[in-house]
């Protein structure tokens, strides 16, 4: 016997209002990353050329500094975005999924913390 | 599996899908190599030129050239999604000819790359 009324049955089977915010960062950050990773591509066959102190010199510029962690943040942020939809759309099991989101999650965030927190140490001259 | 891989005739932009997926993936490991440049170089002077070593030598040189391919099938391939998003090209002869306009600028890119790099002394 269900003495649920028809419409608190179907309440809260719908989307969940979220999916608009997530894929439109998605793109922010993809429109972002166009012009960044270009210039990325750029720094990293300058700094091929460079010893560990020509690196640093190069850093310490602070247009090159903000650029390197602004392409860093952005990309870890679009990974993250991009990996977890292919989590959701080929792990199926409820905690296998979860933990897969979490690690994804994880990493870039560590990752991403890391690389600007050495940029910004070498950048400031503490290297 | 959904849509039934087995079942389906190869065409171009199922490949370029599968491919941008694929190529995101790759690009994860790109990230961290990113990242772990960012972590040796703080190290100082002796990780950072193990780093560049590792990068350097031919295994290395194979991931970058690898990602290099990714990076530019990703953004090309990228812009073609944002134009998508923006309700342009969607029939079916604009999206296969996208398709190959995004493989030719792949391949022009990491050549146009690869070429600098070998010019300017960075290989």
């Amino acid at each position: 016997m269900n003495f649920r009324t028809p419409l608190s049955t179907a309440r809260g089977l719908g989307s969940a209002k979220h999916g608009v915010g997530h894929w439109l960062s998605e793109r922010v950050a993809a429109v972002a990353l166009v012009p960044l990773v270009i210039w990325g591509a750029y720094s990293v066959i300058l700094l091929a050329q460079l010893d560990y102190y020509g690196a640093v010199e190069w850093i310490a510029s602070p247009v090159n500094a903000t650029l390197m962690i602004l392409t860093i943040a952005i990309s870890f942020m679009h990974m993250a975005s991009g990996v977890r939809v292919i989590v959701e759309d080929y792990i199926y099991g409820h905690l296998t999924k979860a933990a897969a989101l979490l690690l994804n999650l994880f990493i870039c965030g560590l990752a991403g913390a890391l690389a600007i927190m050495s940029i910004l140490k070498v950048a400031l001259g503490g290297a | 599996m959904s849509p039934h891989l087995q079942v389906w005739r190869w065409h171009v932009t199922m490949l370029t899908s599968i491919l941008h997926r694929v190529t995101g993936v790759g690009l994860y490991l790109g990230g961290l190599i990113a990242a772990a440049w960012a972590i040796s170089l703080a190290a100082g002077p002796e990780t950072y030129e193990t780093f560049k070593a590792l990068l350097g030598s031919p295994l290395g040189k194979f991931v970058m050239f690898g990602m290099t391919l990714s990076v530019f099938y990703h953004l090309g391939n990228g812009v073609r999604h944002l134009v998508w998003d923006l309700g342009h090209g969607l029939d079916l002869k604009s999206a296969n000819s996208s398709a190959y306009m995004v493989f030719g600028f792949t391949v022009a890119a990491t050549l146009a790359t690869w070429a600098i790099a070998f010019q300017i002394g960075a290989l």
